[in-house]
C-alpha cells in the first residue's frame, strides 16, 4: 500500500517535471514574472541564509579549535574549515534553510490559489498557469540557489576568520591563502553544480505538491508540509547521488 | 436500490433558429463522471442572446461542473458545447483563449488574486487577452469597469482588505472589463448576507441591461433566481429536468420542482 503510493507519488513528481522541459523553454515567456520570482526567492532569503552562513562558519571553527589544538594542528583550521563549508555545509545547509523557506512558502501559496480557483482563473483569463506559477518559480530556485550558496559559502568563511581570531590572531590575508592554497577547481565546481540540482528540486516539489493541493485549507498545510518534508529528503538523495558521481570522476 | 423508477422530464427543445432567438450558447447531452459519480446525465440546454438563464439546482448536484465544462475548465464525457458558434471541444489552445476573452466567468470563490492590487487584478485578463489595446486605454477601462460596480474607489486597495461582497463585485469588474458576450456567473450569492446579496443580484440584472450580455447563472439561492432569471432551468440527477420562467416552474404541481419554490 505504501509502496504503490510511494511509487504513484515518484511517477507524477516525474510527469510533472517532464511538463516543465516540455513546455518551460517554449514561448510565451514569462519573463517580468520569472524576475519577481528571482527578487523573491533570492534576495528575500538572502537574510536567513546570511545568518545562517555566519553561525556555521564560526561555530564549525569553534568546535574544531580544541581537537585541532590537541593536535597541534591549529593552523590547519582555515584548511578544514574552508573544505568543509564549500564542499559540503555550504551547499546542503543552505538547501535545507532554502527549502524552509522558499519551499514551504510556493506549496502553500500555490496549495492556496488551487483552493481558492485563482489557478483557474489564470486559465481563464488566457494565461497557461503552469507557465506562469510553475516554470517561473522553478527556474528561479534552480539559479538563485547556488548564488546564494556561494554567498553563504563566503559569510561563513568570514565567519570563521572571526571565529579564529576570537582566541588567536590571524590575518584575513594568511586565512585566505591557506583556505585557496588547498582548494582546486574539483572541490568548488561539483559543490556549486549540485546546488543547481537541490534548486530544481525544492522549486518541482513544492510546485508539485501545492500545484495538486486539494481538500481545502487542510490541503494547503498539507502542501506546504510535505514540501519541505520531500524536498529536504531528496536533497540528502542527491548529495549522496553527488558524491559517489564525483567520486567516480575522480573529484573526491 | 430506488422502488421507483426515476421521473425522467423532457429535455429543453432547442428554440426555433433567427434573428430574435439567436442561440448563443448550446449545452447539448453533455455528460461527465467522476468515478462511479455520475455528476451530468444527457444534459442539454439552451441560451439566447441577451437572456439570463439561472440553472437551480442543489448543493452538488453538478451545476458548477457545467459552467466549468463550458468553459473549457473541464472536457466533457459525452455531447457537444458549443459557445457562440463554436464546438469548444474541437478548439486548440490559442482559440479557446480567443473564446474566454469573450466569455466571462464569475467564480464562486471570487479567485481574486491575493498578491496584486484591485487595479492589477484587473488588468491581468486585459493584458493577457487583448495583446494589442493601447497602454493609455488601460486607466480609462479600468476606471469604467470599476464604476460599473460602484468601487470606484478601490483601485490600489488588496483584495484582503475587502469586505466579501466588495470581492464579489471587483471580481465582476475583472470579468466585465473585457465587455465579454456571455457571462458565466458560478453561486454570485453564496456566502454573502442578504443585503449585499439583493445588490449583487441588481448588478446582474443592471449588466445585462446596459451591455446586452447573455448570462448563466448557477445558483440555489431561490432570491437570487427570482431576482435575475429570464429562465430558469432545474438541474435533477444529472439531467436538465425543467425549464421555464420562474412563475411557470413555481406554478407547476410536479414535486420535483416545487420542492425548491416551497
Amino acid at each position: 500500500m505504501f509502496e504503490n503510493s510511494l511509487l504513484d507519488e515518484t511517477g507524477a513528481t516525474a510527469q510533472f517535471a517532464g511538463r516543465f522541459f516540455r513546455e518551460g523553454f517554449r514561448p510565451r515567456y514569462e519573463v517580468a514574472e520569472f524576475l519577481h520570482q528571482c527578487y523573491v526567492v533570492g534576495y528575500q532569503s538572502l537574510p536567513m541564509v546570511g545568518i545562517t552562513g555566519f553561525i556555521m562558519g564560526m561555530v564549525l571553527t569553534l568546535q574544531s579549535r580544541p581537537t585541532m589544538a590537541q593536535f597541534g594542528a591549529e593552523s590547519w583550521i582555515p584548511t578544514m574549515v574552508g573544505l568543509t563549508i564549500i564542499r559540503e555545509m555550504g551547499p546542503i545547509i543552505t538547501g535545507l534553510i532554502f527549502a524552509g523557506k522558499i519551499g514551504s512558502s510556493i506549496g502553500a501559496e500555490l496549495g492556496s490559489m488551487r483552493v481558492t480557483e485563482q489557478i483557474d482563473a489564470m486559465e481563464v483569463s488566457g494565461t497557461n498557469p503552469f507557465k506562469y506559477l510553475v516554470v517561473t518559480r522553478v527556474l528561479a530556485t534552480t539559479l538563485m540557489l547556488p548564488v546564494l550558496t556561494i554567498l553563504a559559502d563566503v559569510i561563513g568563511l568570514y565567519a570563521s576568520y572571526l571565529g579564529i581570531n576570537l582566541k588567536g590572531v590571524t590575518t584575513l590575508a594568511l586565512f585566505v591563502n591557506n583556505i585557496f592554497s588547498s582548494l582546486t577547481f574539483g572541490d568548488v565546481l561539483p559543490a556549486v553544480i549540485k546546488t543547481f540540482f537541490f534548486g530544481f528540486a525544492v522549486g518541482i516539489i513544492g510546485c508539485y505538491k501545492g500545484y495538486h493541493s486539494n481538500k481545502g485549507t487542510e490541503g494547503v498545510g498539507q502542501a506546504a508540509n510535505s514540501a519541505v518534508v520531500v524536498s529536504s529528503l531528496l536533497i540528502f538523495v542527491l548529495d549522496l547521488l553527488a558524491v559517489q558521481i564525483t567520486g567516480l570522476l575522480g573529484f573526491n | 436500490m430506488s422502488l421507483t423508477p426515476p421521473i425522467i422530464a423532457p429535455q429543453a427543445a432547442p428554440p426555433a433558429a433567427g434573428p430574435a432567438t439567436e442561440v448563443v450558447l448550446a449545452v447539448e447531452h453533455v455528460s461527465k463522471s467522476f468515478g462511479e459519480n455520475h455528476v451530468l446525465q444527457d444534459f442539454s440546454l439552451a441560451l439566447h442572446k441577451g437572456e439570463n438563464v439561472v440553472v437551480l439546482g442543489k448543493s452538488g448536484s453538478g451545476k458548477s461542473v457545467l459552467v466549468k465544462c463550458i468553459i473549457g475548465l473541464l472536457p466533457p464525457d459525452a455531447g457537444t458545447i458549443t459557445v457562440l458558434g463554436l464546438d469548444v471541444a474541437t478548439l486548440d489552445h490559442e482559440a479557446m483563449d480567443r473564446l474566454r476573452a469573450r466569455v466571462g466567468f464569475l467564480f464562486q470563490s471570487n479567485a481574486l488574486y491575493d498578491s496584486m492590487t484591485v487595479r492589477e487584478n484587473l488588468l491581468f485578463p486585459l493584458r493577457r487577452h487583448w495583446l494589442d489595446h493601447p497602454p493609455t486605454q488601460e486607466d480609462e477601462l479600468v476606471t469604467q469597469a470599476l464604476e460599473d460596480v460602484g468601487l470606484g474607489h478601490t483601485a490600489a486597495m488588496m483584495p484582503a482588505e475587502l469586505s466579501g461582497g466588495m470581492r464579489k463585485r471587483i471580481a465582476l469588474a475583472r470579468t466585465l472589463i473585457l465587455r465579454p458576450d456571455i457571462i458565466l456567473y458560478d453561486e454570485p450569492t453564496t456566502g454573502l448576507d442578504p443585503v449585499t446579496a439583493r445588490e449583487i443580484d441588481h448588478l446582474i440584472r443592471e449588466v445585462q441591461q446596459k451591455y446586452g450580455t447573455t448570462a448563466l447563472i448557477i445558483s440555489h439561492d431561490m432570491n437570487c433566481v427570482r431576482l435575475t432569471a429570464d429562465r430558469v432551468a432545474l438541474l435533477v440527477d444529472g439531467r436538465c429536468y425543467a425549464v421555464g420562467t420562474y412563475a411557470e416552474l413555481q406554478s407547476r404541481d410536479d414535486p420535483r420542482v416545487h420542492e425548491f419554490f416551497a
